[in-house]
């Protein structure tokens, strides 16, 4: 087995062991003996609470890690990632505007819709800002500048909204959490973020080839157009239902291609796979750890994963000064 | 036999003609290389060979199609390109930047055994075999530009643009590309068009030389012809002698002024 195999099999397995404790594990902990007695009180903690919030938490994971691959191989830039450049937020601030216009309780499906509308348009201002040489400055730039944006309307919708439970359901959802999602939620948004895995998984030759630059993937037959909508459309359904169903749950897409590239190879293509699956195993993980740490409340997972990644994010920025230079 | 030809080419950028009015009709079976000063419209011209720009005006034709027209992967696997300053974004192994090459042929099931064939073939004739498994961002520009050089060989075009593929690399490793050029054109009868700056390099392993000024062709022929003192002059303003030397002309440069 290649050295690449060898990490997609540790990761599957990962993700397996830390499903069956993300099930077993709680403020209440259930033993294998609650799995299949029905009678139990605990049956119904684990399969109706802990099952869809471990099954959102793969795909999320396996959303957020695919997308960040996928982005950061078509920019040719180690820090791209739909929560560092803004789409997540682009997404949040979709989601919202339906929140405060009071759609969004009545119809889910209006809020997952806005969040990818929000998060396509992220992509695409994204893919426009940077322009075609994509310097990681001007991509951080652009970045920056679609994350105040989106804070910005987000602000505007709270200091505009009609009553304060309003407001308090959309802080909570910023905030990002897999806490009390029903099976509705996993139905609506799995199949979303498995349509937008597969469009990612098309363009992986597409990535491979742009290793060389543009101009070089292009001399090798890659229609660029086509790589380029397939990447915003797929960003948009993975990310945009991640964030419709979770909130923001930033820097998975960040660091979980970044710990795999000396791994599984640094070509693109051959890093999107993995790192589905890495982000499953890291989401799994950090929403095992905040509903094992001792608080009054629950910390929120997008609170947590943010404590994390700033600081990665930081480091890895050092260690690209040179190539930023 | 294949035939690769410009039709009065005009590309302008900026509002400013670079490419004005540029025809050749280029055969497969010769090494062509493209002279002139910086600014000359050589890496424009050889981007619109190789269809990867559409000229503001003018066709460029391979054969009798027109190379726009041609399904992007279908051109792909008749003309290999290889870019001036060519970006290598990530640290992969060079084997495996070589198999960027075969993009154009692979399915969804991947590399196939015919596929690592090509792609150890060509590694083998830019002899980068030893390159292997050496990461490519910590290779030297010179080892990188082979490396390049293999990843256009493993496409098998039928042709091959190069945009100074020369630049970086020491003398014996230039002749050795160029001795690979004059292989596959003179021996696999494919057709190589390549930018150069070296005039004296050009001369030993081009046959037919180009010479561009402001967008224009100033020459076009047999290096003794294109390379003469008045052209050189028109062309980059320099007083220039043509030596012949033990390996073919040579070019010296004996001061400003035309």
């Amino acid at each position: 087995m290649s050295r690449r195999q060898t990490t997609i099999a540790a990761l599957i397995g990962l993700t397996l062991l830390l499903s069956m404790v993300s099930m077993a594990a709680g403020r209440v902990w259930a033993p294998f003996s609650a799995w299949t007695d029905h009678s139990d009180p605990r049956w119904a903690i684990i399969f109706e609470l802990r099952l869809p919030r471990t099954i959102l938490a793969i795909g999320v994971g396996a959303a957020l890690g695919m997308s960040g691959a996928a982005m950061q191989g078509y920019t040719r830039n180690p820090l791209a990632d739909p929560g560092a450049l803004g789409v997540s937020s682009m997404a949040a601030l979709g989601a919202v505007l339906t929140l405060y216009l009071g759609a969004g309780a009545a119809e889910p499906w209006v809020i997952a819709g806005a969040a990818m509308i929000g998060a396509l348009i992220a992509v695409m201002l994204l893919l426009a800002l940077s322009g075609q040489a994509s310097s990681i400055v001007t991509f951080i730039l652009a970045g920056v500048i679609l994350q105040t944006m989106a804070g910005a309307g987000v602000a505007l919708a709270l200091s505009l909204a009609p009553n304060p439970w309003a407001v308090n359901e959309i802080i909570n959802w910023l905030m990002g959490s897999l806490a009390d999602r029903s099976l509705g939620e996993v139905q609506m948004a799995l199949p979303l973020i498995a349509a937008g895995c597969v469009m990612l998984m098309f363009i992986g030759r597409g990535l491979d080839a742009l290793t060389l630059g543009e101009t070089g993937a292009r001399s090798l037959g890659v229609n660029m157009t086509a790589t380029r909508w397939t990447l915003a459309i797929g960003v948009a359904l993975t990310a945009g239902a991640s964030v419709a169903v979770t909130g923001v749950i930033g820097f998975v897409g960040l660091i979980v291609p970044h710990l795999l590239r000396p791994l599984v190879g640094a070509r693109p293509g051959g890093l999107l796979i993995p790192s589905a699956i890495g982000g499953a195993v890291l989401v799994l993980a950090a929403d095992i750890a905040v509903r094992l740490t001792p608080a009054a409340g629950e910390v929120k997972l997008g609170v947590a994963m943010a404590v994390l990644g700033g600081p990665f994010f930081f480091a890895l920025l050092l260690s690209l000064r040179r190539r930023i230079a | 036999m294949s035939t690769l030809s410009a039709h009065d080419i005009q590309v302008r950028l900026g509002g400013k003609p670079v490419v004005a009015g540029v025809a050749a009709t280029l055969q497969s079976g010769t090494v062509t290389a493209i002279l002139g000063p910086n600014g000359a419209g050589k890496s424009t011209l050889l981007a619109c060979l190789a269809g990867l720009r559409k000229p503001g005006a003018g066709h460029v034709r391979l054969d009798a199609v027109d190379v726009l027209s041609m399904p992007a992967r279908a051109r792909a696997r008749r003309i290999g390109f290889i870019p001036q300053t060519p970006e290598v974004a990530w640290a992969v192994e060079a084997r495996i930047l070589v198999g960027l090459g075969r993009t154009p042929f692979i399915g969804s099931s991947g590399l196939s055994l015919e596929d690592g064939a090509a792609i150890d073939r060509a590694m083998e004739a830019a002899g980068v075999t030893e390159l292997a498994d050496r990461d490519v961002t910590t290779l030297s520009g010179g080892e990188r530009g082979r490396v390049l050089i293999a990843r256009a060989l493993a496409g098998d075009p039928e042709w091959l643009l190069a945009d100074e593929p020369l630049t970086g690399l020491d003398p014996g490793h230039q002749l050795d590309a160029g001795d690979l050029f004059r292989a596959m054109a003179h021996e696999q009868g494919r057709g190589v068009i390549v930018t150069l700056h070296d005039l004296s390099l050009a001369a030993r392993i081009a046959d037919r030389i180009i010479v561009m000024a402001a967008g224009k062709v100033l020459a076009d022929g047999p290096p003794a012809e294109a390379l003469s003192p008045e052209v050189m002059a028109l062309a980059y303003g320099v007083r220039a002698r043509v030596i012949e030397g033990a390996g073919g002309p040579l070019i010296e440069i004996v001061g400003r002024g035309g």
